[in-house]
């Protein structure tokens, strides 16, 4: 039982963490791109079109990432080299995402979709409790793990990583020591659109295997909380995704058990439950500052 | 080759009108693209999308209805982005709004008085401040950021409206829909004429739009939402609060959204239903921007926008386009307004070689 309520668990905290992970490097190089929802539901739509086409889920997880790479790249062009308002352009980038999804998606409603079934390994899977729930599962629960320790270590080992958070603090000054900031902020949104589109993939190829519009339904903007929650830092945010993943699950279960509660009341309890966080983290001003990037959002026009 | 920008001196007065039009023209032009690539002709789309709906009478009506929301929200975000406050939970503080402002039809639908209608609007008002009032205490309270608590009190909205239909607000003579009882006469907001349906709510749209006009031109809180937009620390210098200004731009704009939901329960659906919205709180964001964020030009942009979703429907009836390609001309619509605003701030270079920097520098 346990264990079956933990396999549901991780379920739904992949996406967010998987989300929430691409956002963060955004983030972290300075860029605040509220698109993930738009981006998340172009993954979620290109993902179950390819998979439905070539009746391959691993091309299916290869297109949501390329989906939402290239669907970032427009955000990307209007706030890095035309200058356009981040969180106006971010949020066209939801708006024109959903419109877009539901009209590509519209041959594909109702459709029975194909799972991404689980890569068991053959030993460690015979682990008793934990072989089962961490070592057969979906390749994009194994790729969640690796993006954690991954971007931890590129973010804080790599010097690649130090002048990224180099720009992301003070873009002026990491442009006058010569380091390329529109080039790397390009690629940094392009990597979070491709999270994004990975997490959508997630939705529409193993959380619920079908194509349903709207279906991203606020994970986006959750996954844009969890950062802010995370203190921008990897191994905190696995910890947050998968305190929402429970609150998710928790009121799926509670609805189930019909007790006394409006289910609507349990529906809205990952919405509330983000508000309650927010506030919780963001109450000390000192240490938001310290945490935050501190050219998030805000405009760069390299001067000659 | 690259493009790059040189800052202007001032702001470009050409472009400062030209940017929306050319934004309207380039989304037109790829809006046609999009025709083509489906497989309809590009003019005879366009035309049933963007020009059909305006020629006859009972369409304009339903134009009106629907820009009504749309500029009446749209006039208020704009105040509320040009402050650099940034209430993206419209579309919640309207489903209150439209709760609120039916209290009085659903609990008491056998009272008859003129008072009614002003009460509901009054109501609905409140209801929409006092919703957008959450985001703007947690923002000035704890330092929460607004963009993100007032999009998740959007879903929270919806639930609610949800549970009240479906249960203490449902009709029990209702053959089980999830719906309120009809309101009563004296609670459905009048038509305007005698021609079509259109009600008072694009009268209220409009007012409300040139009032705001009128105190970012002459009033001193006009000045005072630009300079704190602009500056946090000009503004203080100058006196201002920047806290008040999280309470004023949230509260107005979310009290009229609040009344726009309740303008349209009452005046164009007649009772409350768990769908009341097909996103103008959202859309209304795209009405704000393509008007330049200046109430004014809301109005323009708030038919526009109501056009996209009457072309939508009608062009769904008449070339069986499925009506959801008006979310995406929104959509194409918002960015196209975005790129064509840095015309304004900025002369772009397109750059063929490296060695083209230095001749423009030379």
């Amino acid at each position: 039982m346990f264990e079956a309520i933990l396999l549901t668990v991780i379920t739904a905290a992949t996406p967010l963490v998987v989300a929430a992970l691409g956002e963060l490097v955004t983030e972290r190089s300075g860029v605040l791109n509220l698109g993930v929802e738009g981006m998340m539901i172009m993954g979620a739509v290109s993902a179950f079109a390819a998979a439905q086409l070539t009746g391959s889920p691993y091309i299916g997880v290869l297109a949501g990432i390329a989906g939402g790479a290239i669907f970032s790249l427009l955000f990307a062009f209007l706030t890095l080299t035309l200058v356009a308002n981040q969180v106006a352009t971010g949020l066209a980038l939801t708006i024109l995402g959903l419109g877009l999804s539901g009209q590509l998606g519209e041959a594909f409603v109702g459709k029975p979709g194909i799972k991404l079934q689980p890569i068991v390994f053959p030993v460690l899977s015979d682990i008793p409790f934990l072989g089962r729930v961490l070592f057969s599962q979906d390749l994009i629960f194994y790729l969640s793990i690796v993006l954690v320790i991954g971007i931890n270590w590129f973010l804080f080992r790599s010097r690649t990583g130090l002048k990224m958070r180099a720009i992301g603090d003070n873009h002026a000054s990491a442009h006058a020591l010569g380091i390329n900031v529109i080039r790397t902020r390009y690629l940094a949104v392009m990597f979070g659109g491709a999270c994004a589109g990975l997490a959508g993939a997630q939705l529409s190829l193993v959380y619920t295997p079908q194509w349903v519009e709207n279906m991203a339904a606020g994970r986006g903007w959750i996954a844009l909380a969890l950062v802010v929650f995370a203190s921008w830092r990897p191994w905190r945010l696995l910890a947050g995704g998968y305190l929402f993943g429970a609150v998710t699950i928790g009121q799926l279960h509670a609805q189930a058990f019909g007790i006394g509660v409006p289910s609507q009341l349990l529906s809205a309890l990952p919405y509330a439950a983000t508000i309650v966080v927010l506030v919780i983290i963001s109450h000390n001003r000192r240490t938001t500052l310290i945490n935050t990037p501190a050219s998030l959002g805000k405009p760069f026009v390299p001067d000659r | 080759m690259r493009i790059e920008l040189e800052k202007r001196a001032g702001l470009s007065p050409m472009f400062s009108i030209l940017s929306p039009l050319l934004a309207l023209v380039l989304t037109l032009i790829f809006g046609a693209i999009m025709f083509w690539l489906m497989g309809k002709s590009p003019v005879g789309a366009l035309h049933s999308f963007f020009i059909e709906p305006l020629l006859d009478v009972w369409s304009l009506h339903e134009l009106a209805i629907k820009a009504a929301p749309l500029i009446l929200i749209g006039a208020g975000l704009s105040i509320c982005y040009r402050s650099n406050n940034w209430n993206i939970g419209a579309e919640g503080q309207f489903t209150i709004g439209a709760i609120t402002g039916s209290i009085i039809p659903v609990m008491y639908p056998d009272w008859h008085s003129p008072l009614i209608l002003p009460l509901m609007l009054t109501f609905g008002l409140l209801g929409g401040a006092a919703y957008a009032a959450i985001p703007a205490l947690l923002k000035t309270r704890f330092n929460t950021n607004e963009i993100l608590t007032s999009l998740m009190l959007v879903y929270i909205a919806q639930l609610y409206l949800d549970w009240l239909m479906r249960g203490p607000w449902r009709d029990p003579q209702g053959y089980n829909f999830p719906q309120t009882k009809a309101f009563q006469i004296e609670a459905v907001l009048p038509e305007l004429l005698g021609s079509g349906r259109a009600h008072w709510g694009i009268v209220f749209a409009l007012v409300a739009a040139v009032a705001l006009w009128f105190m970012m031109r002459f009033l001193l809180k006009g000045f005072e939402v630009a300079v704190l937009g602009q500056s946090e620390r000009a503004g203080r210098f100058a006196g201002f609060s920047a806290r008040r200004m999280v309470w004023f731009s949230m509260l107005l704009s979310g009290g009229l959204a609040g009344l726009a939901g309740i303008s349209e329960v009452s005046g164009s659906i007649g009772h409350l239903q768990p769908a009341i919205s097909p996103g103008y709180g959202f859309t209304a964001i795209i009405v704000a921007f393509l008007g330049r964020l200046n109430p004014l030009g809301v109005i323009a942009s708030g038919f526009v926008l109501a056009l996209t979703y009457l072309g939508g429907e009608a062009a769904q009836l008449s070339i069986g386009i499925s009506e959801k390609i008006s979310r995406v001309f929104q959509g194409l619509l918002l960015f196209f307004v975005l790129s064509c605003d840095t015309l304004i701030h900025y002369r772009i270079r397109l750059m063929l070689s490296a060695a083209g920097t230095r001749e423009a520098k030379g």
